[in-house]
């Protein structure tokens, strides 16, 4: 059987159609005003070159920027209640209260408190108070707010109240969305609380996308399953996508350095994705993008879930540069998609990046003849675009190993052969790495809560958090026989007595059919 | 460091970030602190700083923070009002009020909680503190050397539960307190150490505030100056670079309540080569080289930045590959006393060494170094 991956870039939709672990086909498309106009192109003309009877294709898995897009340009997002369960604490800091202004007016803004929650081991703050859930969901009807983010302290240790609280607030409120934050997010109450936020507003247009999604295979003549790819790699059902939008926030970068692992057939290196405005630059650990460690902003708003570590430089085929000698400037301004009229080697009359490179011989595109209008010195030029390159590369080194640097990408080009001392490997298809990336998605099942280790090991504790992941992957839909674990990391929690210990764990398995 | 003579919401971001700095590794993310001071201070207008030396002698000064797991009050957030009701019942045994507060420790999130307090209460913040860093007991401040008792202290969670601890020395309420803090869920504040403003002038480390200040302004401007803050830091603080270097192993574990471990980092640059391993228990308290010889000991603070964000580095946030610049700050004279030393020395923590400067045993480090190469 047959599988295609889809990229839905800013500029570009890209795909593929794989055989197993063969490439039949990629294409590139520009991507549509409408998104899935370019989709449904790319859909069309990847299968037409591919030569593969559409119903022998068995899934198509899809990567996009939608969400993510959504909420840096704070367009199509719905009104949303936050609802906290946390009373008589967590009041000094209500939902929201670090947002940038026009995002907290963008969801409206409005919230509400009320009685619950948890210790960290497990014991009610205070007891669920009905008459007030009631009260608030009244008050959420009234305002006529259709999407819910509810956050109880300790969730992720204890999810037993936010699933009160919603059974008794859908009572009132059966046609509206229910997002709750321990599905999402890690211990943090702010983090996790703003990413069930983000996640409510988002759910309206998730519906709208995933059912646009579906429509542009049908309109490709496609009938099979489709799954849309999340931060740290892995599938996400139709359903699943319809209730956690936000999980898709990093899924581009991921899916360029898993497609870089997999056309290169290396687990551990660095990966360069440049594009036509910046270069990506992130780390593989055993086949998966590095996570950050810190907590990460998205469009303002601090979030804690698991993103890659990637480190951006602006650097790209269509960096303009300017001066020479020390007044030598690349970037960080691009000419973005109009390199095709504004390089010099397309006629135009801007040096960019792609110019030097043409300059030098490193590639034969546009009009050679150019070089006669640049800087006589390019490998000045040149040696300070590899400096950027490698300081970017050793920022994400996690070990003195000689891990390859894996060059993915439309810009590519632009990385030397090799980056310190670490040696440079070009991918077959590496322009359509994303794409790639979609298609070899795998199914995943997390696990972060603390434990007490007073009454059992930690072998037992670990033991315990990979029968929950695992449980979890194969609920997310991974065939049992193929799971494997992926990352496990125990902290043992300063100040608690009990040998109190946080143990985060997850595990990756292969997906049905 | 400029003296700061009240705080204003756009003075927190600097607080923060310099707290996080003299955290020395422990002591929690100063941001909800920092969040809270803000609200507070929208509210009520900025918090007056008084210096120790402007106190009346007879004035009841309290300092007030925040005990237990940071880890816990990231997630369980205040009800906002613990800290002022843990003051009330210590002001309501000591049949008077307080005249003004101060932070006890200088480093991590109580760099902030108390400003939000002060606040919350209308008073003024002594710019001084107990520590001049972060440590992880509440014996280990300055009044503990000049026989100033913890206790009678108070505790409240956001219950509205409230207790008044009278425990005989300050090691003893440590231990009371601690058990008290779990049952409250972990995280408790507290109101405690009520002095005199004579005893405040004996035995606070005077000008803490703004040493926080003027540390988060440093670490802000080189960081926006695209410079790591490292140099200019140990040079303003009398400090020294230590070590640069990629973290290569965290073994971490838990004994009596405390993250213990350590950790190893492979130089890089000038350093490779050489090797640094560095023994934390929540702050970061040993600095040895690749022969165990120290470099940096506490009370001396080890403080790592990150090289090239120049973000301070938490133990509970490194991890491994984790690129950092580690510095060896002076700790303020009053730890370098026989009494300091026995209060916080590497001795009390369980470690070999004998306390030496770390002004020294860079002297020393870079004397043999010198004769290897001759």
């Amino acid at each position: 059987m047959f599988r295609i991956g889809v990229d839905v870039g800013g500029t570009n939709t890209d795909a593929v159609v794989m055989d197993g672990a063969r490439i039949l086909a990629g294409v590139k498309a520009p991507t549509s005003e409408d998104v899935m106009g370019g989709v449904v192109e790319s859909l069309i003309r990847v299968i037409d070159r591919s030569g593969v009877p559409k119903e022998q294709i068995s899934a198509v898995m899809i990567g996009t920027t939608h969400f993510t897009n959504a909420v840096v340009e704070r367009r199509h997002l719905a009104r949303t209640a936050a609802v906290r369960i946390c009373l008589p604490a967590a009041q000094c800091l209500p939902p929201m209260v670090d947002w940038p202004a026009d995002i907290r007016e963008a969801v409206g803004g409005a919230f509400w408190m009320a009685r619950g929650g948890n210790e960290f081991d497990g014991r009610e703050i205070a007891a669920l108070d009905e008459t007030e859930l009631d009260r608030i969901a009244a008050e959420i009807g009234a305002a006529g707010i259709a999407t819910v983010a509810v956050t109880s302290v300790f969730s992720p240790v204890s999810d037993a109240m936010e699933r009160r609280a919603v059974a008794r607030m859908k009572q009132r409120l059966p046609e509206v969305d229910f997002t709750l934050s321990g599905e999402i997010g890690r211990l943090g109450i702010l983090e996790r609380e703003n990413a069930a936020i983000m996640n409510a507003s988002l759910r309206a247009l998730s519906h709208r996308i995933v059912a646009a999604f579906g429509r542009a295979l049908e309109a490709t003549g496609l009938s099979c399953p489709y799954y849309i790819t999340q931060n740290d790699g892995t599938l996400m059902s139709r359903d699943f996508v319809q209730a956690y939008p936000v999980l898709t926030f990093a899924s581009g970068p991921t899916n360029s350095m898993r497609g870089a692992a997999f056309l290169s057939g290396q687990a551990n290196a660095i990966v360069a994705d440049v594009g036509g405005t910046s270069t990506d630059v992130g780390a593989l650990v055993n086949g998966f993008p590095r996570p950050a460690s810190t907590t990460v902003d998205v469009g303002g708003v601090r979030t804690n879930f698991r993103m890659p570590d990637v480190f951006s430089i602006a650097l790209g085929g269509g960096t303009r540069i300017t001066g020479e000698g020390d007044g030598l400037k690349i970037g960080p301004q691009s000419v973005g998609y109009r390199i095709t009229e504004q390089a010099l080697v397309f006629g135009g009359s801007t040096l960019t990046a792609t110019d030097v490179a043409v300059g030098l011989g490193l590639v034969q595109i546009g009009d050679p003849s150019a070089r006669s209008r640049m800087p006589a010195d390019l490998a000045a030029i040149k040696a300070r675009i590899d400096d950027m390159v490698t300081n970017a590369v050793e920022r994400m080194r996690v070990s003195p190993a000689p891990i390859p640097v894996l060059a993915v990408g439309g810009g590519s080009i632009l990385i030397p052969d090799r980056v310190g001392d670490l040696p440079v490997i070009r991918p077959e298809h590496f322009a359509v790495a994303n794409a790639v990336g979609a298609a070899i998605g795998q199914i995943s099942g997390e696990v972060d809560r603390i434990f007490s280790l007073a009454s059992i090991s930690r072998e037992e504790a670990l033991a315990t958090a990979r029968k929950e992941a695992t449980e979890k992957a194969i609920a997310a839909g991974a065939r049992p026989d193929s799971i494997e674990l992926l990352d496990q990391e125990d902290v043992p929690l300063a100040y608690l007595p009990g040998n109190a210990t946080r143990i985060r764990l997850k595990v990756v398995g292969a997906m049905h059919g | 460091m400029t003296p700061i003579s009240r705080i204003t919401r756009a003075d927190m971001a600097p607080i923060a970030l310099g707290g996080a700095f003299l955290g020395t590794g422990g002591g929690g993310d100063p941001f909800i602190g920092r969040l809270m001071a803000e609200q507070a201070i929208d509210a009520t207008g900025p918090v007056p700083v008084l210096d120790v030396a402007a106190l009346d002698d007879d004035a009841l000064v309290v300092p007030v923070a925040m005990m237990g797991a940071p880890t816990v009050m990231l997630e369980k957030l205040p009800r906002g009002d613990e800290a002022t009701c843990a003051l009330r019942a210590l002001e309501a045994v000591l049949g008077r009020k307080a005249d003004a507060i101060f932070c006890i420790e200088a480093g991590g999130l109580n760099s902030t909680i108390p400003i939000a307090v002060a606040a919350a209460a209308g008073l003024p913040i002594v710019d001084g503190d107990g520590m001049g860093r972060a440590f992880p007991e509440l014996q280990m401040v300055s009044m503990t050397m000049f026989g100033i008792h913890a206790c009678p202290m108070a505790m409240a969670d956001e219950k509205g539960n409230a207790l008044v601890l009278n425990a005989i020395d300050n090691l003893s309420t440590e231990r009371f307190a601690r058990v008290v803090t779990v049952e409250m869920g972990g995280a408790a504040l507290i109101a405690f150490y009520p002095m005199t403003g004579r005893q405040a002038k004996q035995s606070v480390l005077r000008g803490s505030l703004s040493l926080i200040h003027g540390i988060g302004r440093i670490i802000a401007g080189e960081q926006a100056a695209n410079r790591n803050p490292a140099d200019r830091l140990a040079r303003d603080l009398n400090g020294m670079r230590l070590f640069e270097g990629r973290v290569t192993d965290v073994n971490r574990r838990t004994e009596g309540g405390f993250a213990r471990g350590q950790a190893r980092l492979d130089g890089l640059d000038r350093h490779a080569g050489c090797r640094l391993t560095l023994k934390f228990q929540n702050e970061f308290l040993v600095a040895e080289d690749e022969t165990g010889a120290p470099l940096a000991l506490t009370p001396d603070l080890i403080c790592l930045l990150d090289l090239e964000t120049g973000q301070p580095i938490t133990t509970e946030q490194m991890a491994y590959g984790f690129r950092v610049i580690v510095s060896g700050m002076p700790c303020d004279p009053k730890w370098r006393s026989a009494q300091g030393l026995q209060l916080a020395g590497p001795g009390y923590s369980g470690y070999d060494h004998r306390y030496t400067p770390v002004e020294a045993l860079t002297r020393q480090k870079h004397t043999i170094d010198m004769e290897d190469q001759a």
